[in-house]
């Protein structure tokens, strides 16, 4: 019953976010765009953008990821049917992590697959992209958690949106730290190991206090 | 308590009884009346002591010469930067679970305070570090785990005035507080998990202190005098914020009676 409602929020997001394609394809492309911009500023040398590359793409993801949050309970908030979705039966909580599930599906795992060409394009080598993916895989679901939080938190606020970067960033730090730790694979001898731990440490913390965050702000939003 | 509470007597526990002996504004007030001069005169007393002692008195080190005596400031500022933080956290926790409504307002009065003391905290050891370690900033975990820490007390201060509704922003930063509270361990391990520049803990609570007596008292006084400071700021900030809450609802009333 709870599985079945979960679902049926998750398809209606995705299809929501499959309709309007273009507002879903912004984030990519302004992680390829932001990608690009480096080597523009930084000058072409491999060398100084092979050793940059994890960093420039963390950062790229880092902001792409924030970009659709302001939407992400704002546009249901407005037209009413967020009171609607709390109203299914399912606790505010899932419907939190439903959207920020949906929210992963539609950046994250685009992020995810576009990162390796970025990658290379970054003068990476081909040895790169798996550790690159593996924090990736990890960070962005993180983020995805982080941001739900914060825009439900905000939910409702004036200037929300200026508000939103600034509870963000200070509470992604440490993802952006572990994870281009982890992706850098030009520091020899440090192993991805431990800082991939500690990824999947702190996304097995977000997990469940994240959305039960957002949630107790959609109640408070909607009351 | 010397009277028994009727919720204890009734066998209920009676935290929640202890809590909301001061939850009361009328008694907060009458409270704060003799407890803020009170804190003001000890910090006044303590910070000339202290700093007196410390820029004047103390022997220089043997190794960074005058330059040590930015730790009186520095190091007061270091440590109430995270309990302020930690006291913010302490405040959104009675907020979620007691619904403690002088910890919200403790809350919007800790922030500020907080935050000026963090950025004091990062410009005298930009100071400190120019001399010692020839950079203003270097990217090193503590370093960088206090300037998140100032970014978090600044969401924090936009966050809880951010509503219309007061609650709502209350409620939202006492989530955001304790979200935050990760960055507190962070800080404080920070010099001893990674190989960084900042020199490690000299004083701990389980090992003699690595630092001269002739130093450690006037830290010790000048940071006294610091924390009863930063206590004098908040009790006298709750203080204008309570009373400016009564006018306020005091002018609403007159306005309502003659409408």
């Amino acid at each position: 019953m709870v599985l079945s409602l979960f679902l049926c929020v998750l398809a209606r997001d995705l299809r929501l976010a499959l309709r309007h394609g273009t507002d879903t394809l912004a984030a990519l492309l302004f992680f390829l765009l932001c990608g690009s911009l480096f080597p523009l500023a930084l000058g072409p040398s491999p060398d100084l953008l092979h050793r940059m590359a994890p960093g420039i793409i963390w950062v790229c993801a880092l902001l792409a990821t924030l970009l659709p949050l302001d939407r992400m309970f704002g546009a249901e908030l407005e037209d009413g049917s967020l009171d609607h979705l709390l109203l299914v039966g399912l606790p505010p909580a899932l419907v939190a992590l439903a959207k920020i599930l949906a929210h992963w599906l539609t950046t994250g795992l685009p992020l995810l697959i576009m990162a390796a060409p970025l990658s290379l394009m970054l003068g990476g080598k081909g040895s790169d992209i798996a550790p690159l993916l593996a924090g990736l895989a990890l960070g962005t679901p993180l983020l995805s958690l982080i941001g739900g939080m914060a825009a439900g938190l905000v939910l409702g606020a004036r200037r929300g949106g200026v508000l939103l970067p600034l509870l963000v960033l200070p509470l992604a730090t440490p993802v952006l730290i572990f994870g281009a730790a982890a992706s850098d694979a030009t520091v020899p001898g440090t192993g991805h190991g431990i800082e991939l731990d500690w990824l999947g440490a702190f996304l097995a913390l977000a997990l469940p206090s994240c959305p039960l965050a957002a949630g107790s702000g959609l109640r408070a939003a909607t009351a | 308590m010397i009277h028994p509470s009727p919720s204890a007597a009734a066998g209920r526990p009676s935290t929640g009884a202890l809590l909301h002996r001061f939850a009361n504004p009328g008694r907060f007030l009458r409270l704060s009346r003799w407890l803020f001069p009170l804190l003001s005169i000890a910090a006044i007393v303590c910070l000339a002591a202290g700093l007196g002692l410390g820029l004047f008195f103390s022997p220089a080190d043997w190794q960074q010469g005058d330059a040590v005596r930015i730790m009186y400031v520095h190091v007061p500022m270091a440590i109430l930067a995270s309990s302020g933080y930690a006291a913010l956290a302490l405040c959104g926790l009675l907020s979620l679970v007691w619904k403690h409504p002088l910890a919200d307002l403790a809350a919007m009065e800790i922030g500020p305070v907080g935050a000026v003391v963090t950025a004091l905290c990062l410009a005298t050891g930009s100071l400190w570090g120019k001399p010692m370690w020839g950079a203003w900033w270097v990217w090193d975990a503590r370093l960088t785990s206090v300037l998140v820490l100032f970014f978090l007390y600044l969401g924090h201060i936009a966050l809880i005035r951010a509503f219309d509704d007061p609650q709502r922003g209350f409620r939202a930063a006492s989530i955001l507080a304790i979200a935050g509270v990760i960055d507190l361990p962070i800080i404080k391990f920070s010099v001893a998990w990674w190989n960084t520049l900042h020199q490690p803990d000299s004083i701990t609570l389980t090992h003699a202190p690595s630092m001269a007596m002739s130093m450690l008292v006037p830290l010790a006084i000048s940071f006294a005098g610091f924390a009863l400071g930063f206590a004098a700021l908040v009790t006298g900030r709750l203080e204008a914020a309570i009373l400016e809450h009564r006018a306020q609802q005091i002018l609403t009333r007159r306005a309502g009676a003659r409408a």
